[in-house]
Order: structure tokens, then C-alpha cells, then sequence
């Protein structure tokens, strides 16, 4: 499951893996937005791959680009503004960029669907719950209005809301934030969708809620054995659920590691800052690790590495050249599966 | 409404002779008639670590009514539901809690925002939700309060000088009219901001900036207190240190004693050197940050806790996490007896007849160890559920 990425113009670098294709594969895709003054390149190159009943963490800052990225594997960017000028979104080895729209429309929804962060203002509010779980049978399907009711009620039933009978014809408004959560995941699941992309889905829910939901998505992840992305800024629930790790900053992919070798040993200063930065015990009364200075701003993204003017380590290298992320191996050279950094100064960031 | 309830806890104080909150001290109210006098009360010094804020079974109902032209009054939302704590001068006192549960009516009732339906808070012995006119105003300048959305707390409309020195139009004596803008250069320089920034406008600002701005407009006219209500939710990770590190800074530079309100618990751990647990309305557990993660002995902060995901991959085989079923109640129809109750793994039918009074578990009294905090369940039991 090696995949080593590559940024921006380099050629392809990806080492190929054990025979069978990725469900999801993302190769050097850049997306941009053109205002009235001004190119923001929200990503840069960025690739990464999800397989089946894997979960993909995709960790980064606002504006790191971490939600464009999934839609733009959606297709649901606003373009124009938007455009890909760059890459490839494969889907079981088809590219989705160069499917015409009502192709890509079949897969939406029923191959790949996505969790959105804010259930409240993702739902329709004059529509009941119902309809709204019903509407995928209906248009995927072609079902009659009455099965499609019949169907929302099992799809609520198995996320867990109580008396889900009488509680179908509600509003979105009637339900409590954790709730809601559970009718965005039924309805991302009503297809049995073979990969799920979950942006944010827990950060605007209490850690209580976000227990029961996080669990109950592992739990639907285990059954249909889907693939899951899954978008957040929380290491904690990184840690809890993701079997890899791709860190973004700037529109670019930083490092890419197994779950336990990136809590154990970070490569890249800026998730070395981000793990420092967790309030621990035994600091108690002491300073935190603090990042100096601000995420930068994606239409002036500086030269060289986009983290230097923040970085500790920044060197001359740092300012001229964009580092690319390469393969980490260990102080023998042994090669560490699945293991990129995109620092000049991997090997001093994680072996020294 | 809330009368039967106070009784209640009246009666109860008598059965327990080691008295519900035995922790707290005794309030020595400050006469003064005159507003003369309550502002030399006010005025006056704190030593550190003395009480400088005290709650007494603070009481918040938003009625809930009926009917557009003859309104009548069908129930309430009990918000705040008979609540006390001490704030010591100098520290941080952390109050956690899920959404709803009365964390940010708490901050509004000792800002003054609202008006208490019953209880006391004194500040120096002065009753603040009894005062009007002058005296309030003189209080309120001494309490501060920063606000959760550094996105909508700034007017859009007016200069970072404008936002910064607008309590000074209000408490004119604390800057003379040609001395502010000197003074908001200062108090920019303070929060870490170049002090060049005075004409720009908030949307130039980053969300960790405008924070800095809601800090620096909260410390301009020197208070005591500064509560803080969800003050680093909306900034990123990385931000997030850089404005804990300068609330620190400040608070031993200028002495100041805060409530700091969050749902993030390893921040609040971090900041706080006391910690309470709210739960609709009431507190369940307060005690020391170590007593209260490593030794909780209420089953909601267990809850609570274990919940919490913990950035460490190699935690998450083995640790036993407690998942609490359903959502919070609604605060409007609080479950009799402990409020817990409907979602706790140890109810029984004494959960359901006896309010639980926040008091050192009766197992624990005299024991020395840490466990021995006020916690407010009758089977209060002590459990490592972080280390676990």
C-alpha cells in the first residue's frame, strides 16, 4: 500500500502497489479559483489513494485546501470560479475528470457520497427528513414515493434515531444537532456507497455526541467494508479511527504516514508543531508550543516551502526550493511502507 | 418557580451536617448605602487568593409563553438552576460542560447581561445583580467579558481603534479624551499586534487577531475579571496556543482572575487551576484540575471524559470509553431527582426522589485523597477513566 506522492510538475514518482487497484485514487491534482484580482491556488499537486475499508485522514488548517480537495472529487466545486488545471481523480481506475456529467452524476450518490460539516444548514428545512433520505431512492432508483418512505425509515432506523416511524415526517429543525448528524450519515449511506467522504462531521457536536457518532460510523464503515475519508483538524479523533494520515498545509500534501508512525514520530516540523501544540499533563503551568506566525495567504503562497516563514528549521533551501514529497525510510535507509515527507529536513525532523 | 426547590435544599442541609458546599466561604457582605461607599467597597483590593467572586445558588428561568394577547406563563427553561462557586482572586476557574447546559447564561449573569430570577452574586460583598445606575457601571467595569466568535463580535463597521477605545467612551475617567489613542496602541502592543493596525477595519484581521482584539478590548479599562466564553473554539490548532500562551501572559501580568468556559477539556485542563462540571444547569463535580480528571468521582464527568479522544493511536485498543445514550434533556422538563439520572449508567430509584447536593461524597469525608471534592451523586465513586 506504498503510494509516494509527488507535487506540482515533477514527474511521477508513485511506486505501484500490491496488484489490485485503489478504489479511490488521486493523482497531482490542482485546483484554483479566479477572483476579480487575483489566482488562489487552493491546491497544489496533491494525490493520495483510499482502498476499500480503509480510512483516509486528511488533516489540515482552514485553508489548507482539505475541503476542495473533496469536492472537487464530488464534483461539486462552484465552476467558474473554480478549475482544475491539473490532475486526475480515478474512481476503480477511471478518471472522474474526464467522464462526461451524467456519467459522473451515476457515481455521485451512489458509488461516492459525502458527510457534510453543518447538518443544520445542509438539510432543507421545509422539506420532512423523510423526503429528504427518500429523494436518493427516488432519483437513483426510480422508487415510488411510498417505498422510498418505507426505505428512509429502515436507513433511520439503522442509524439509531429512536421512533424513527413517528419521527420521519419531522423537520430537520425538530432534531437535535447529533441527531441531524445521523440523518446526514443515513442519507450518505442510502446507496451503500463504496466510499464516503466525511468532511468534518464531528466538529460542530459536543464530545458526548461526537462519541456516538464517530462509533456509529465505524460501525456502517466495518459492515459494508466502505472506504472513508475523512476531513478534520482534530488529532484526536485522528488517532481514534484513521488507519493513514495525510497532513495538508497550503494546498499541499506535507506527509503521508501510518497512524502510529505519525503520533510516534512526525517527519515534517509543521505535524511535529501541531503535535507539540496538544495541551499535555505534564506541561501543566508551562507555555504551550505555540506555531509562530499565521497559515499563509493562498494567493501569495510564499516561494520555496509554503511552511518556512513559520518553520524552525527553515534554511536558505527552504526559501528558494519547493521541497517534494519523497519517500522516508529509516537511519539504515530500510524503506518505512507509506511513510513521505515534503521537508529538506525530513531526516533531521524525524531521526534526529 | 424557584422558591420549593431552595427549600428543598434548605431541608437537605440540615440531614448532611457536613453541609452541601463546604468549600465555599462565607460571603461577608460589604454594607454601603451610599454610592459613595459602594465604589470605595469597589475599589478596594483583593489579596490573591482571597474570593473576589461569589455565587450563591444562582437561579436563571426564561419563562416560556402562550397566547398572543393574554400571554400567560406555561413553564420555564431553567437555564441556570441553583448554582454557587467561588472565584479566587488570581486564578482560573474552567467550566465545562455540553451545549445547553447553562454555561453561557452562567457568563451572562455575572456580566449583568441578564437578570438573575433568584441568588446572589457578590462581588467584594456587594450583591451585583441587587445594583443599578452608578454602582452597576462601576462593577461592570471591573468584570470583562471575551467573546466566543471573534467573527461577529467585532463590529464591521468600525476601526480596531474604535472597537478598543469604545470603553473608554463609556468609563470616560479611566482614559483622559487625548490620551486613548496612545492607550489602544498600548493595549495593541499588549495582545501582540502591531500597533500600526489602529485604522484598519476587523475583516483585514485573521480569526486569531480579532481574537486579540476581543482580548485587548476586554483589558482596556483594567479589570479584575475577565470571563471568557469559548474564547479559542473558532481558531485553528495552531492559533489556538498562541492566544492560551498570551491569556496566560496577561493574566500574571495584570493580575487578573478568570472564568474560562469551553468544551475543549484539555485546553481548559491546561488553563485552569479549578474546574467545574455542568450538567442542565447545575454543577455535578468542582474541584482542583487534577481532582477533577485523574480522581472524577461524578459518572457524568466520567462520561464526559472518556468521550474526549485522546491524540494518541496506541490509546485507542484497550481504553474503555463510556458512550452516553441519547441527548442532553430539555432543560425546559429537567428529569426529577438528579438530572443525570436519564442517561446514567448507575441510576436507581433514589436518583429519581433525591436531588444529589454537591458535597464531598460521604465515603470520601476526611479521607485524604483526592478524590475527596464535591461531587453531586449519590453513588459518587472514584474511576481513572483517562489513564484507563
Amino acid at each position: 500500500m506504498t503510494t509516494i506522492d509527488k507535487t506540482a510538475s515533477a514527474p511521477s514518482r508513485r511506486i505501484e502497489d500490491d496488484g489490485d487497484t485503489p478504489l479511490l485514487d488521486v493523482r497531482d491534482l490542482h485546483v484554483e479559483f479566479k477572483t476579480r484580482d487575483s489566482l488562489v491556488k487552493a491546491v497544489n499537486g496533491v494525490s493520495y489513494s483510499v482502498r476499500a475499508g480503509e480510512t483516509l485522514a486528511v488533516l489540515g488548517e482552514s485553508g489548507s485546501g482539505k475541503s476542495v480537495t473533496a469536492q472537487a472529487i464530488m464534483g461539486i466545486l462552484d465552476m467558474p470560479p473554480g478549475r482544475i488545471p491539473h490532475g486526475e481523480i480515478r474512481f476503480r481506475g477511471k478518471d472522474m475528470l474526464a467522464m462526461p456529467n451524467d456519467e459522473r452524476r451515476k457515481l455521485r450518490g451512489r458509488k461516492i457520497a459525502m458527510i457534510f460539516q453543518d447538518a443544520l444548514s445542509s438539510l432543507n428545512p421545509v422539506l420532512s427528513v423523510g423526503y429528504q433520505l427518500g429523494e436518493m431512492f427516488r432519483v437513483h432508483e426510480g422508487l415510488s414515493r411510498k417505498a422510498a418512505k418505507a426505505k428512509s425509515i429502515d436507513l433511520m432506523d439503522r442509524v439509531r434515531i429512536p421512533a424513527a416511524r413517528e419521527r420521519v415526517n419531522d423537520y430537520p429543525h425538530q432534531f437535535s444537532g447529533g441527531m441531524r448528524q445521523r440523518i446526514m450519515i443515513a442519507m450518505a449511506m442510502a446507496l451503500e456507497p463504496d466510499l464516503i467522504i466525511a468532511d468534518e462531521p464531528t466538529t460542530a457536536l459536543d464530545v458526548t455526541v461526537q462519541a456516538q457518532v464517530m462509533e456509529l460510523l465505524a460501525e456502517l464503515q466495518a459492515e459494508y467494508n466502505m472506504g472513508l475519508i475523512l476531513i478534520t483538524h482534530d488529532l484526536g479523533v485522528v488517532a481514534d479511527v484513521a488507519d493513514k494520515i495525510a497532513v495538508m498545509y497550503a494546498g499541499r500534501i506535507v506527509e503521508t504516514a501510518p497512524v502510529h508512525e505519525l503520533y510516534k514520530r512526525p517527519a515534517h516540523p509543521y505535524t511535529r508543531g501541531l503535535l507539540d501544540s496538544i495541551p499535555r499533563l505534564d506541561q501543566k503551568g508551562q507555555e504551550l508550543y505555540a506555531i509562530k506566525g499565521l497559515p499563509p495567504n493562498l494567493t501569495q503562497i510564499p516561494p520555496g516551502c509554503a511552511f518556512n516563514p513559520r518553520c524552525p528549521k527553515a534554511d536558505d533551501i527552504c526559501r528558494t526550493e519547493v521541497p517534494l514529497l519523497l519517500s522516508v525510510t529509516e537511519r539504515d535507509g530500510t524503506d518505512l511502507p507509506g511513510r513521505g515527507s515534503a521537508c529538506h529536513f525530513w531526516k533531521e525532523t524525524i531521526h534526529g | 418557580m424557584a422558591d420549593p426547590a431552595k427549600k428543598d435544599e434548605a431541608a437537605g442541609r440540615k440531614d448532611v451536617p457536613q453541609d452541601a458546599v463546604p468549600n465555599l466561604t462565607k460571603v461577608e457582605v460589604a454594607e454601603a448605602t451610599t454610592i459613595a461607599e459602594v465604589e470605595t467597597v469597589l475599589d478596594a483590593p483583593v489579596e490573591r487568593g482571597e474570593p473576589i467572586l461569589q455565587v450563591r445558588n444562582l437561579v436563571k428561568h426564561f419563562p416560556l409563553t402562550q397566547g398572543i394577547l393574554f400571554r400567560r406563563q406555561i413553564g420555564a427553561v431553567k437555564a441556570v438552576d441553583g448554582l454557587s462557586f467561588d472565584l479566587y482572586q488570581g486564578e482560573t476557574l474552567g467550566i465545562v460542560g455540553e451545549s445547553g447546559c447553562g454555561k453561557s447564561t452562567v457568563a451572562k449573569l455575572l456580566m449583568t447581561l441578564e437578570t438573575a430570577t433568584a441568588g446572589e452574586v457578590f462581588y467584594k460583598g456587594q450583591d451585583i445583580t441587587k445594583l443599578s445606575g452608578r454602582a452597576l457601571k462601576a462593577v461592570r467595569r471591573n468584570i470583562q467579558m471575551v467573546f466566543q466568535d471573534p467573527y461577529t463580535s467585532l463590529n464591521p463597521r468600525m476601526t480596531v481603534g474604535d472597537i478598543i477605545g469604545e470603553p473608554f467612551e463609556i468609563h470616560p475617567e479611566v482614559a483622559p479624551k487625548g490620551d486613548r489613542r496612545r492607550k489602544v496602541r498600548d493595549l495593541l502592543d499588549v495582545v501582540g499586534l502591531n500597533p500600526e493596525y489602529i485604522n484598519r477595519y476587523p475583516h483585514q484581521f485573521s480569526g486569531g487577531q480579532r481574537q486579540r482584539i476581543g482580548i485587548a478590548r476586554g483589558l482596556a479599562l483594567n479589570p479584575e475579571i475577565i470571563i471568557c466564553d469559548e474564547p479559542v473554539s473558532a481558531l485553528d490548532v495552531s492559533v489556538q496556543a498562541q492566544v492560551i500562551n498570551l491569556m496566560e501572559k496577561l493574566q500574571d501580568e495584570f493580575n487578573l482572575s478568570y472564568i474560562f468556559i469551553a468544551h475543549d477539556l484539555s485546553i481548559v485542563r491546561h488553563i485552569s487551576d479549578r474546574v467545574g462540571v455542568m450538567y442542565l444547569g447545575k454543577m455535578a463535580e468542582i474541584g482542583t484540575d487534577t481532582e477533577i480528571y485523574d480522581h472524577p468521582t461524578h459518572p457524568y464527568t466520567q462520561a464526559l471524559l472518556s468521550a474526549v479522544p485522546v491524540p494518541d493511536p496506541a490509546a485507542r485498543e484497550g481504553r474503555e470509553r463510556i458512550i452516553l445514550v441519547g441527548d442532553v434533556p430539555s432543560p425546559a422538563n429537567p428529569p426529577s431527582g438528579c438530572r443525570f439520572r436519564t442517561r446514567c449508567w448507575k441510576a436507581e430509584d433514589k436518583c429519581a426522589k433525591e436531588v444529589p447536593l454537591l458535597a464531598i461524597p460521604q465515603r470520601f469525608v476526611g479521607a485524604n485523597t483526592p478524590a475527596a471534592h464535591e461531587s453531586a451523586c449519590h453513588f459518587a465513586e472514584e474511576k481513572d477513566v483517562v489513564h484507563a
